[in-house]
């Protein structure tokens, strides 16, 4: 009777074992910073962020730092603006971290959302615009913001039957479509463009604009504040019912739906959610720059982002900031350093640098830099499985 | 919509779209070669034909031939035709078995999910298309017009060149040559197989690395000969050429049935047909978008293709 004997003891275990807490913990075995990160108490963590963003906010003066701060800073364009750039960058990559991260689909498109949120900023703002609207850039806002949501989910409800490769490459479609029309319909003016775009409003109490183009640290700071609202927000989402519901169908799509997921609902709220953070990236771009036109929004441009959140690790938000504020830096540092092979611009570079690294990337660290515990074990997992 | 203009130019557009459909279709065959076997989109095969453009360009300005020299007799005229055809043809298979080796092999012995094939493909894409355009300083590179524009047939306004000919000829040969190779050799025997189950073919013993090369291999062959008629018709090379025409070719593979050889041929027409027709009625800077607007048409209503998927289904 050993087996009665045992019950006792052995059904305790087991249900604390399959315990979903239990197990939880059983597969983060947290170490390094991230350990140290998630053991800290409600009120620590809130403290490391505050630092965390406060020592962010103080980068614009990271230049007058003794030996490490000239190098760190940019020779062939401003600091300011490379801190602006990091910033819109940064929203990109957390927004496309939301589609390609959370919810696996491969959306080679991004860009378009940009191009929409800082094309209806010009159409309301511009005074080249038909509409002749002349609106303030903080009055666009909420409307290019909403715009651009609406955008995605029209984009993005053609394509909800289809996975992967098809789905990358219709997106992809969608971009040139958007770029085609931003070329040839006469009411987006082509090349010609918009100009005279306001900057956002506000004045320092001596009458001096803000937002001027002497002093573009406030341009970084109300960046800065646009990234932390997004984390906060994408973070809860991926907390919420539907974080985990992205999550079941990035891991699988089928098996999501006979377990009672609404796939087309929750795919269309990652295409939503993901357009509306790459419209405010284009909102802020299009406030910071005073001219765009057809030619700013390029399709090498979605696939950079693509590479910084793969890079970074995607399914992560760290990892996206990082990889985010990576593809921004490294070309602008790059910026004014002379190429010894063609003896120009190392910057023109960038494009070969960043394919290079995302497949460097992809062959040795397919997790990413700051990776997504759950995915880097997925990888493990697959790598067992392999059939020789 | 413009119908009378659309009534005016259908004779001329019948006939380059079915010139521009057979370049796509050349083309196309790289991407449903690549996928009926292994299931992915080769993303960097826009890049294979690319390279084949500047390598034809490059070996005939190493024989003298540049944008204005004068051009030599019938003989002289096809010893360049396939001087370009063989630079282009080792360039774009070179290029093809390069981007295997580095950015699909590593990634098989691991078995990554399918996103990490397509990430890497794009990474080599971006590269290589990038490289030409850092030392090209992203501008055109053009090269002499070889065949020059004669009238060979002409019905009302509807003029056929030589040139025409030649494309619609050259495709269909190359087409009727792959068609043959993977229905009746040994080694399409294997491609087939492969392309059927990858794990029981390698049990019989089909070399599965080996054939996944070939695969690759003759996708760039095709892609070189495309990128010489291509270059024959424009007259130019372009480090972003493969891009656009890139995602034609893979309309053309979806449009014809992914994975189908002769679906290739059918899409590659149909789509040529539908772009120039479309690009009467809407203007011809619509033209590119017609192809989306069919891509995404074929995969909401028939993902299939019009003649289905398969390699190594049909004749199994």
């Amino acid at each position: 009777m050993t087996t009665m004997e045992q019950l006792p003891t052995e059904e305790p275990r087991t249900s604390r074992r399959w315990s979903p807490r239990a197990q939880v913990s059983a597969l983060y075995t947290r170490t390094g910073l991230r350990g140290w990160y998630s053991r800290l108490p409600r009120w620590g963590r809130l403290v490391a962020n505050l630092v965390f963003f406060g020592l962010a906010a103080l980068l614009p003066y990271v230049g007058s730092v003794p030996l490490i701060g000239p190098q760190i800073i940019t020779n062939g364009i401003s600091w300011g603006n490379t801190l602006f750039d990091m910033t819109y960058y940064v929203l990109l990559a957390l927004g496309l971290n939301v589609v390609v991260g959370y919810a696996g689909m491969l959306d080679l498109g991004y860009v378009g959302f940009f191009a929409v949120g800082a094309y209806t900023v010009a159409l309301m703002t511009s005074g080249d615009s038909v509409l002749h609207l002349r609106w303030g850039w903080l009055a666009a806002l909420p409307f290019a913001v909403a715009i651009t949501l609406i955008s995605g989910v029209v984009l993005g409800w053609p394509t909800l039957r289809l996975r992967g490769d098809y789905l990358a490459i219709v997106t992809l479609g969608f971009a040139e479509i958007i770029r085609v029309t931003a070329n040839s319909a006469s009411f987006l003016r082509g090349d010609r463009g918009f100009g005279g775009l306001p900057h956002p409003p506000g004045s320092w109490p001596d009458g001096t604009k803000i937002f001027g183009l002497r002093d573009l640290r406030p341009y970084y700071w109300l960046g800065l504040v646009a990234i932390v609202l997004v984390i906060f927000a994408v973070h809860n989402l991926d907390r919420s019912r539907v974080g985990r519901s992205w999550l079941a169908i990035r891991e699988d799509e089928e098996v999501a739906e006979i377990m009672g997921v609404r796939t087309v609902k929750y795919k269309l709220w990652a295409f939503a959610i993901g357009a509306f953070i790459g419209g405010l990236g284009g909102v802020l771009f299009a406030g910071y720059n005073a001219f765009m036109n057809s030619s700013t929004f390029v399709l090498q441009f979605s696939i950079l982002v693509l590479a910084g959140v793969v890079m970074g690790g995607s399914g992560n938000i760290p990892g996206a900031i990082l990889g985010g504020a990576l593809i921004s830096y490294i070309p602008d540092r790059l910026r004014g350093i002379e190429d010894p092979l063609t003896h120009t611009d190392l910057f023109q570079w960038r494009f070969v640098l960043f394919g290079a690294v995302i497949i460097l990337i992809m062959l040795f660290r397919p997790q990413g830099l700051a990776p997504n515990r759950r995915r880097a074990m997925e990888l493990k997992d697959r790598a067992r499985e392999v059939a020789p | 919509m413009n119908f009378t203009a659309f009534w005016h130019t259908l004779g001329p557009n019948t006939i380059s779209g079915l010139v521009v459909g057979s370049i796509i279709a050349l083309f196309a065959l790289g991407y449903t070669l690549v996928y009926g076997v292994l299931r992915l989109i080769n993303f960097a095969h826009s890049e294979v034909f690319m390279v084949g453009t500047f390598a034809a360009a490059a070996a005939w300005s190493a024989v003298g031939v540049t944008t204005n020299s004068v051009l030599p007799g019938f003989w002289g005229l096809a010893a360049l035709i396939v001087l370009g055809l063989v630079a282009a043809v080792i360039a774009s298979g070179g290029t093809a078995l390069v981007v295997e080796l580095v950015a699909y092999r590593p990634l098989r012995r691991r078995n990554a999910p399918p996103l990490a094939f397509l990430i890497t493909a794009i990474g080599a894409s971006l590269v290589i298309s990038e490289t030409f355009g850092v030392f090209t300083h992203h501008n055109q590179r053009g090269t002499a017009r070889l065949v020059p524009v004669h009238d060979l047939l002409v019905f009302g306004d509807t003029h056929i060149t030589v040139l025409d000919v030649l494309v619609v000829g050259l495709a269909l040969v190359m087409m009727f040559a792959l068609d043959r190779f993977v229905g009746r050799t040994k080694m399409g025997r294997g491609i087939r197989a492969v392309a059927q189950s990858p794990d029981n073919a390698a049990l019989m013993g089909v070399n599965k690395d080996r054939i996944i090369s070939l695969v690759f291999l003759l996708g760039g062959l095709m892609a070189g000969v495309a990128a010489v008629m291509y270059l024959l018709r424009v007259a130019n090379a372009q480090y972003d050429a493969g891009f656009t025409l890139g995602i034609q070719a893979f309309t053309a593979a979806v449009l014809g049935g992914i994975g189908n050889l002769r679906g290739a041929l059918v899409g590659g027409l149909v789509l040529g047909l539908c772009e120039l027709y479309g690009g009467a009625l809407f203007g011809t800077a619509w033209q590119n978008v017609v192809a989306f607007v069919v891509l995404v048409a074929v995969l909401m209503f028939r993902p299939t293709g019009i003649l289905g998927e398969a390699l190594g289904r049909a004749r199994a």
